[in-house]
């Protein structure tokens, strides 16, 4: 009975002339938060009954990431003539499935219009619940890889420190950030079937801009050019945060949280806008 | 609040033919080209067509209005603007009340779930509350029959069962505004007659509905008022016999007849003893007016009919020549009529009916109409599959050992 309420808010007979103000947008968008957890749950559900593995999947991906982390340092401890310590495969690993979160929502979001296509085409609802949905449902699975690292980081004596606190408000960031990007790419593949070639190739090699494998300390002052990949300070402040024990770079981190509210809100709103002709579009 | 339910108000929707740019390889070499040729992308745009054409009407609480016209006519274009999911090029509508479409029973389906989780998904993607579904669950798996199938994943079910359960659902959200589109020629005819009984209680119980179909002894029970569509632009909107009776007057194919062809199919008409129809009973006649013109001095013609279903699969196939008559010959500005004779042995569904005019030896086709029109079938049998071979059980008996000469017959 909720959604009854939306046709009748003063705009109800116009409901069409142009697209309503944001902050309806939003309140309808709260109004199917019921559907949003639907489609996650759905897609959560999918992928689960589909694989053989079941939760292995979610901790398949980062496993690998971090593992081909491990050979990375590994090399380099070679030929730097120092040892490998604990905590660089700690910072590895904390840097490498959040970035395995990262890639796995915006491949995701990237398909979750035109995979809906029958939803899209044959029924109404505010259809940015696809991509967000699809990035929640990557997120349930970052949790589930989540708990495997804490037991490593546990394993590993890394220990805790008040700074965890930013934890939270660097995955909200970054949450923000996919959510933004996912809207964007999920409607432009709508529009252009070759963008998500593009935005895979983008994703394949994303990891050799970011310091995933690598600190940007190892560059020194160059190092700065590689923080302007938005998602390296957020990397780099977990890091930091979880396994030294520090704060993040406050400068660079509020860097990317402009860049993080800036793609949110603009993928929003050209989501709206574009939304009304996705159904003659797909 | 007005006592107006749902409207439109000088609506207009055009849709543009043809190729688009739906990559950004086709589209970023075409941007360049055309700024150093200094064109804009406009040459693209000519090709448009009004999909819906100054459309305005009214339905007030209550009420229930039909919307019929042929393929092509606009209707399913005006219901996606009604349900929000289209976007009209100019005018706007009105939609007092929470609106509930039915323009695809199964579209929130997802294979791999279970019927029982699908319940809860296409549920609220219908705008149900989970709390709301709970408490419903009981009578829509009652609705549906499938009891037995419910923690099955609908990948293994049957198409009918995959609509019962999806028309189960959609027949409890309970909205005020409900917009149906031809959901009923799905399932069997005993689904089918509940599907109609859930529609009518639902028009009783006070909510507005806007009912389109093709099915229009349907559209007579259910709408007062109903709405013709033609090309787009409304005909006629009134009470509901009228405006049927002006739609059977009208011609079954408006396509202009092509007249460039030495010979070509002025028209095809399907008809019962009443008059022009396309909705049969299964096992009934039908007689089918076809009428050729000739520009050209042409000969050796046949007629071809042949009937396929919404999957394009064939079904049947004949001609005035494979039935016995001779090859026709035409001067030109000469016309010829012919009328064939159909007993509907098909089982219920939708079909069309196709038309072309060909040259005996050559294999030629001069004209072709592909569809002609549509063939509504409706079966009081529950029968399933293509054909209706009209089976009666005559002997049911219950025999104990030896064989069956021992077996007290009846």
């Amino acid at each position: 009975m909720e959604a009854s309420a939306r046709h009748r808010q003063g705009e109800g007979s116009k409901g069409f002339e142009k697209p309503g103000p944001m902050k309806q947008e939003l309140q309808e968008l709260y109004r199917y938060r019921e559907l949003l957890y639907m489609i996650a749950y759905r897609d959560i559900k999918v992928r689960y009954k589909q694989s053989i593995m079941g939760f292995l999947w979610a901790i398949l991906m980062p496993i690998l990431i971090v593992a081909s982390g491990v050979v990375v340092r590994y090399a380099y401890a070679l030929v730097g003539h120092a040892p490998l310590k604990t905590t660089d495969i700690a910072d590895v690993a904390v840097k490498s499935v959040p970035w395995a979160f990262i890639v796995s929502s915006i491949r995701f979001s990237l398909n979750s219009l035109t995979g809906n296509r029958d939803l899209v085409v044959k029924i109404y609802f505010p259809k940015e619940i696809f991509p967000m949905a699809a990035v929640l449902a990557c997120f349930f699975d970052f949790t589930v890889a989540c708990t495997a690292l804490i037991i490593f980081l546990a394993v590993a004596k890394i220990g805790v420190s008040v700074y965890l606190l930013w934890v939270p408000v660097l995955l909200g960031t970054m949450i923000m950030m996919c959510l933004g990007v996912g809207m964007l790419a999920s409607a432009a593949s709508l529009f252009f079937r070759d963008v998500k070639y593009i935005v895979e190739i983008f994703l394949t090699f994303g990891i050799f801009f970011t310091p995933v494998f690598y600190d940007v300390r190892m560059f020194g002052d160059k190092g700065k050019l590689l923080l302007l990949n938005p998602i390296a300070p957020l990397l780099e402040g977990l890091s930091a945060s979880v396994v030294h024990h520090q704060s993040p770079d406050i400068q660079w981190y509020l860097y990317s949280l402009v860049f993080s509210l800036s793609v949110f809100l603009s993928g929003f709103v050209l989501f709206k806008n574009l939304e009304p002709s996705f159904a003659e579009s797909i | 609040m007005s006592d107006i339910a749902l409207g439109m108000v000088n609506v207009y929707k055009k849709f543009r033919k043809g190729e688009t740019y739906n990559s950004l390889r086709d589209l970023l070499p075409a941007l360049t080209g055309k700024m150093f040729r200094g064109q804009g992308l406009d040459a693209n745009d000519k090709r448009e067509f009004w999909a819906l054409q100054d459309i305005s009407f009214e339905v007030k609480h209550g009420e229930a209005l039909g919307i019929i016209g042929r393929n092509g006519a606009g209707k399913s274009t005006a219901l996606k603007i009604l349900s929000r999911i289209m976007k009209p090029t100019k005018g706007h509508m009105i939609v007092n009340g929470r609106l509930s479409a039915l323009l695809e029973v199964t579209a929130g389906f997802h294979p791999d779930l279970t019927g029982m989780e699908n319940i809860f998904l296409h549920g609220t993607i219908l705008g149900m509350s989970k709390r709301e579904i709970q408490s419903k669950l009981d009578q829509i798996i009652a609705f549906s029959g499938l009891e037995e199938f419910i923690g099955t994943p609908v990948k293994r079910y049957s198409s009918g069962m995959y609509a019962r359960l999806g028309f189960s659902v959609a027949a409890h959200v309970n909205p005020e505004v409900l917009v149906v589109d031809e959901v009923l020629s799905v399932g069997d005819y005993d689904f089918q007659k509940r599907c109609m009984e859930r529609i009518h209680s639902v028009v009783k119980g006070g909510t507005t509905v806007l009912f389109v179909s093709h099915n229009l002894k349907s559209v007579t029970e259910l709408c007062q008022r109903t709405m013709l569509l033609e090309h787009g632009k409304m005909v006629m909107i009134g009470e509901t016999n009228a405006v049927i009776q002006k739609y059977l007057n009208s011609p079954v194919n408006v396509a202009t007849p092509d007249e460039s062809k030495p010979v070509y199919l002025t028209s095809v008409r399907v008809r019962d003893a009443a008059g022009e129809q396309n909705t049969f009973e299964s096992g009934r006649t039908a007689w089918v007016d076809i009428e050729i013109t000739a520009r050209k001095r042409v000969e050796k013609l046949a007629i071809s009919i042949w009937l396929r279903d919404e999957a394009e699969y064939e079904l049947f196939d004949t001609s005035t020549v494979r039935l016995g008559c001779d090859p026709i010959a035409l001067q030109p500005g000469q016309s010829y009529r012919c009328t064939f004779e159909l007993t509907l042995n098909i089982a219920h569904g939708k079909f069309e009916l196709c038309a072309d005019v060909l040259h005996v030896e050559l294999e030629k086709i001069y004209d072709q109409r592909v569809p002609a029109g549509n063939l509504f079938i409706g079966s009081s049998m529950a029968v399933r599959g293509a054909v209706n071979c009209f089976p009666r059980v005559i002997e049911s008996v219950v025999y104990e050992g030896g064989t069956q000469e021992d077996a007290v017959v009846r």
